[in-house]
Order: C-alpha cells, then sequence, then structure tokens
C-alpha cells in the first residue's frame, strides 16, 4: 500500500477540483433530501432509488432520442422530471393519507417505496449495469497543472451554483417557498391561516425527488448506472444533512462540500479505504457541533 | 410481572412448546429445520433490536451492524487466532457489545431521527471496511467453510444449539426488560425530560441499552455462523436493519414475542417466495405497504387487543 507516496501540488488540485464537482452531485442530491427533512420531517429513504431511477431514465431517454447533444439534453430535462411525477403519484396515491402517523412509521413507508422501487427497476432495466457518454463538446478533458481534468466535471462545477441559486431564489423569494419554511418551523399555524398544509408537502416532496433525479441525470454520463448506486448515495446524503444541520439546504452544501472535499483527497492519501476520511470529518464535525454545522429547522 | 412470567399456565404453554421444538427434529424433514434454526437466529435479533427501539424509543436504523460484527468476530476468532471455540463463543458477543459502547458514545448525544441516521452512516462505515478489507474479513466473498465444532457441526446440532442459546437470551432480555433498569429504559422512552428531573442518566441508560442490546445481536450473529458456516458483509448492509424493523412492527413492539413472530413470518415468507419469484424485495415492500395503512400495531399487538386487556402482555403496561 502506498500510503501518501503519489502526492504533488498538482495532483492536489486536481483532486480539489474532482471534489468539488464531486459535491455538486452530493449538494443536489442532500439538498431535496434536506428540503424534504425540514418541512416534512422525514427522512426519504427511497431518495437514493429516486436518483437510481432518474439515472437509468436519463440513460433510457438519451437512447431513445438518439445519439448527439440533443437527446442528452432532452434527458437532462425529461428524467428529473419523469422522477418527479412518480413521486408525485406516490405521495397523493399513498403517502398524503400517512402524514398524521408517528415519524417512525412514514420512514418505514419510504423505505418500503425503496423496496418496490428498487425490484421495479430490477423488473424494467434488469440487473445488468448501463452506461451512456455525454455529448462530444462534454468529453475528454483538458489540462490542469499538467494533469488531465475531464470537461464533464467543469461542467458539474458551473451546474452546483445555479441548482444552489435556483434554490436559494425558490425558498427566498418565491410565496410558496415561503410557505413551505413557514410550514417547517409550525405547521398547526400555516393550517390555521388557512393554507393546504397538504399541498405544500406535496410541493416540497416533489421538488425534492426532483433534485434526486437530476442528481442522477447529472451523475449518469460519469459513472456506470447500476443497481446498489441507490445504497451509496443516501447514505452520503444521510451523513451530509446530519452535519448540515437537519432540512437547512445552506448546511447541506456545506455538508457536500466537506464530504466531497475529504473523499476526493482521502483517495490521494490512502487509496483503499478513501471511504474512512469523509466518516471521521463527520465525526468530528458532531463532537464539536452535535446538531450540524448550522441552524436545524428543527 | 416476573411472576406472571412464571405463573403455572405459562410455564406449562412453555414446557409444551419447548418439548414440541426439541422434538422436532426428529419428525421434519431437514430442510425445515435448518429453516427453523434460521428462524431462531433471527428472531433473537429482531428481539435484541426491539429492547433498544419499541422498549427504549431509540430509533436504532442500523442494528444489523452489531449482528455481522458478532458473527465476523466468532469467524475471525476461529479462523485468524485459532481461538478454542468455547472462548470465541464468549467473546464475539463482547466484541459486538463493545462496537455498541463505541457507536453509542457518538450517537446517544443525539435524539431521535439525528440519531437513527447517524447511526445508519456510521454503521455503514463498518459494513464499507469489511467489504473492501480483502485480507482480513474477505471482502465481498465472505468467509466460507468456517471450522465449527463437532457439536454444532450437523444441522440438528445448529438446531438444538440455536434453540438453546435464544431460549436462554430471550428469558435474560425479558428479565432485563422487566428489572428496574428495563423499567427506567421505558421511563426515558415515554419521557425522557421528566426522567432527566427525576435524576435519572438518561445517556448512560441509552448506551447501556445500546451495549446489551448489541450483545445479544452479536449472540444472534454467532449463532448465524452456525447454522450457516459462513458469513459475508450483506449481513450488516443497512436494508437488513430496515427489514429488522419491519419484523418488530410486523410482530408487535410493543410486545416482547412480537418481533420473534414478525422474525418467524418474514423469514418463512421470503423462503416460499423466494421459490416463485426473484422480486422478493417487491413483495416485501408492498407487505410493509399493507402493514402500515392497516395493521401498525402488529400482528400480535392486534390479537392481544382483540383478546381484551385482560390477557394483554405484561410487558406491555
Amino acid at each position: 500500500m502506498d500510503f501518501a507516496s503519489n502526492i504533488t501540488a498538482a495532483a492536489l488540485f486536481q483532486q480539489v477540483l474532482v471534489g468539488l464537482s464531486r459535491t455538486t452531485i452530493l449538494f443536489i442530491v442532500s439538498s431535496g433530501l434536506s428540503l424534504v427533512l425540514g418541512v416534512l420531517r422525514i427522512p426519504n429513504v427511497a431518495h437514493g432509488s429516486l436518483y437510481m431511477i432518474g439515472a437509468f431514465l436519463t440513460y433510457t431517454i438519451a437512447a431513445a432520442v438518439g445519439p448527439g447533444a440533443f437527446g442528452f439534453w432532452i434527458a437532462l430535462v425529461l428524467a428529473p422530471l419523469g422522477v418527479a411525477l412518480l413521486s408525485f403519484a406516490a405521495e397523493r396515491g399513498l403517502f398524503c393519507h400517512l402524514y398524521e402517523r408517528e415519524h417512525l412509521m412514514l420512514l418505514l413507508f419510504t423505505f418500503s417505496m425503496t423496496l418496490v422501487f428498487n425490484d421495479l427497476v430490477k423488473l424494467i432495466w434488469g440487473s445488468d449495469y448501463r452506461s451512456f457518454t455525454a455529448p462530444g463538446f462534454l468529453q475528454g478533458s483538458f489540462d490542469v497543472f499538467g494533469l488531465p481534468f475531464p470537461r464533464y466535471n467543469l461542467f458539474l462545477l458551473l451546474i452546483g451554483p445555479l441548482v444552489a441559486f435556483g434554490l436559494w431564489f425558490l425558498t427566498n423569494r418565491t410565496k410558496i417557498g415561503k410557505i413551505a419554511r413557514a410550514a417547517a418551523v409550525d405547521r398547526e399555524m400555516v393550517g390555521a391561516v388557512g393554507i393546504n398544509v397538504s399541498w405544500i408537502f406535496a410541493a416540497t416532496f416533489v421538488i425534492g425527488c426532483y433534485l434526486a433525479g437530476l442528481g442522477g441525470a447529472l451523475v449518469a454520463p460519469t459513472q456506470n448506472i447500476t443497481q446498489g448506486m441507490d445504497h451509496t448515495i443516501i447514505i452520503e446524503a444521510f451523513l451530509i444533512v446530519i452535519i448540515g444541520g437537519l432540512g437547512n439546504i445552506w448546511g447541506a452544501l456545506l455538508g457536500a462540500l466537506i464530504f466531497g472535499l475529504t473523499d476526493s483527497l482521502g483517495i490521494l492519501i490512502w487509496p483503499q479505504f478513501a471511504i474512512v476520511f469523509p466518516y471521521v470529518a463527520v465525526v468530528i464535525v458532531l463532537l464539536f457541533r452535535p446538531k450540524g454545522l448550522l441552524k436545524s429547522t428543527w | 410481572m416476573i411472576r406472571a412470567l412464571f405463573s403455572a399456565k405459562t410455564l406449562l404453554v412453555a414446557a409444551l412448546l419447548l418439548a414440541a421444538l426439541i422434538l422436532a427434529p426428529q419428525v421434519l424433514p431437514r430442510f425445515y429445520i435448518y429453516l427453523m434454526a434460521l428462524v431462531f437466529v433471527t428472531g433473537l435479533l429482531a428481539t435484541s433490536l426491539n429492547m433498544v427501539l419499541g422498549f427504549g424509543g431509540m430509533y436504532q436504523f442500523h442494528h444489523a451492524v452489531f449482528y455481522g460484527f458478532g458473527a465476523y468476530a466468532l469467524t475471525l476468532l476461529l479462523t485468524k487466532a485459532g481461538m478454542p471455540p468455547v472462548f470465541a463463543y464468549l467473546l464475539a458477543p463482547c466484541c459486538s457489545a463493545a462496537l455498541g459502547l463505541l457507536l453509542g458514545l457518538i450517537t446517544v448525544r443525539l435524539t431521535k431521527l439525528y440519531f437513527g441516521m447517524l447511526q445508519i452512516s456510521l454503521g455503514s462505515l463498518v459494513w464499507a471496511l469489511a467489504y473492501r478489507w480483502y485480507s482480513f474479513t474477505g471482502g465481498d466473498d465472505g468467509i466460507h467453510g468456517i471450522p465449527l465444532p463437532d457439536v454444532v457441526y450437523s444441522s440438528t446440532g445448529a438446531y438444538y444449539f440455536s434453540l438453546a442459546v435464544c431460549s436462554v437470551s430471550l428469558l435474560v432480555m425479558y428479565l432485563i426488560v422487566n428489572s428496574p433498569f428495563g423499567r427506567i429504559f421505558q421511563g426515558i422512552r415515554d419521557n425522557p425530560e421528566r426522567c432527566r428531573a427525576v435524576g435519572v442518566d438518561v445517556h448512560r441508560h441509552q448506551l447501556a441499552g445500546q451495549a446489551i442490546a448489541a450483545f445479544f445481536a452479536g449472540v444472534a450473529g454467532t449463532l448465524f455462523v452456525t447454522v450457516e458456516g459462513s458469513v459475508f458483509p450483506e449481513l450488516m448492509f443497512w436494508t437488513l436493519s430496515l427489514e429488522l424493523i419491519i419484523m418488530c412492527l410486523l410482530g408487535g413492539w410493543f410486545v416482547f414475542l412480537g418481533p420473534m413472530l414478525g422474525a418467524a413470518i418474514i423469514v418463512v415468507l421470503r423462503t416460499f417466495v423466494g421459490i416463485y419469484t426473484e422480486y422478493w424485495t417487491l413483495v416485501l415492500g408492498v407487505v410493509l405497504m399493507l402493514l402500515i395503512f392497516f395493521l401498525p400495531e402488529g400482528v400480535l399487538g392486534f390479537a392481544l387487543r382483540k383478546a381484551g386487556p385482560a390477557q394483554a402482555d405484561p410487558a406491555k403496561e
């Protein structure tokens, strides 16, 4: 095991960039989780499955439209919407009848959705892995201090701030965002002033799931799309929202940054057990701030 | 409460049940013996989870990690350390309890969902390490052909061993749940603030609960190795933990024997559904949805409520 033998300034910089693009995906997925956690107060276990479905849908749509940039863009738009539609159906059809129940039941219900979704993915797409490539102008890489950096990762670095801005705009500048934030703090009061809380919950849930689908769609060209990709992401997203502060979107951004960077730098230091580093970071954060870095909405 | 356990009626039922279970290997085919042993193992595991989940009110979302850890501890003690089986069997659950303490030190400072989500995450780290550390744990293949002592090598031997250990463990857990410690534990579940106000050290009790539950999960882990003869990382995968919660829910988690029943139903269902279709998790998901909608108190909880409050399980009060 070559422990910390290949660290150079250029490699370090390259890994920071890789970590930042990983952060984008992590942020998009975990902000969706955090949004649902903040307003509905449920850790949506099915979030990872929706991410996986988003990736598979991207593959299928891109393959159906045909090769080239057009198929990719169509897929990038349609796949998250498909995921959002699926979550809308699940929420209105089943989930919304359970809001009066205790938290554990709601959590278990999202777990049952995970079980059903995962087997549906197996039914529809089979157990093989899929892969597809980004359009030409996003392929290849360019040099950063003599080391290659994939163009697609640069694309991700641009998307991340865009999504963050969109979320900020949604939660701070639109009426539904303001109502949702109010519902997160005091749902009885929001109901008392005549707002249909159930529909606010539905909207939040769907937006959160949309973000899971978007994350899946964005990650699709960078890795193999397989069964089991849901498990990794949901655990990572859980950790990120815990260190960020439950329900706090900016906390999710901060958590994703910590997670993405420790992960990618860890690969440089100790490749086989790189997975340990983000966890160590999480434990350290929690030792000092048990409730997360930023204020939780609870 | 303790007296209720040892009343003539309960003793008679328990003795008859035990006699039937002891005689079972003489009449049943080998496959069913294996299946029943698996039910004991899983039932013991689910009951140990329920000690902290149902009676302690802690969101124990990743209980399977202690189970898998116990199984790995036994295996490694037998194969790598070459320890005498008796000591290995005694030491392995203690390893689980130590892990329970270690994770508990980090997690019990948090409450409810925070606790549960952090436990899932930290437990997944343990899983990931077992999954990747090829030279030590065998990686994702696990370890097969574990040299077990001759007594438990045959399927009948494994059956009797797991029956005995499971019965003793259940009895001990029942006594713990009904001990002063168990009462305080249930008090913490119902109202942690008030417990703190009357001078109960909530965190220390929860930590002790973690260690005890992890210990019995480790016992179940050693039994799994005994029955199956192998270990693999799926034993501590987080979906198994959530499946265990389903077992508790299915059986009824305010009743002591509820999780046992839930585990029996799930294990048997999985075995027989698995014959017809590979989409077992789809079936499990639908079962869980139906359960949440129509039977949230579990099979045993429902039955006891129908039977009337007079016959309710003493542990339910």
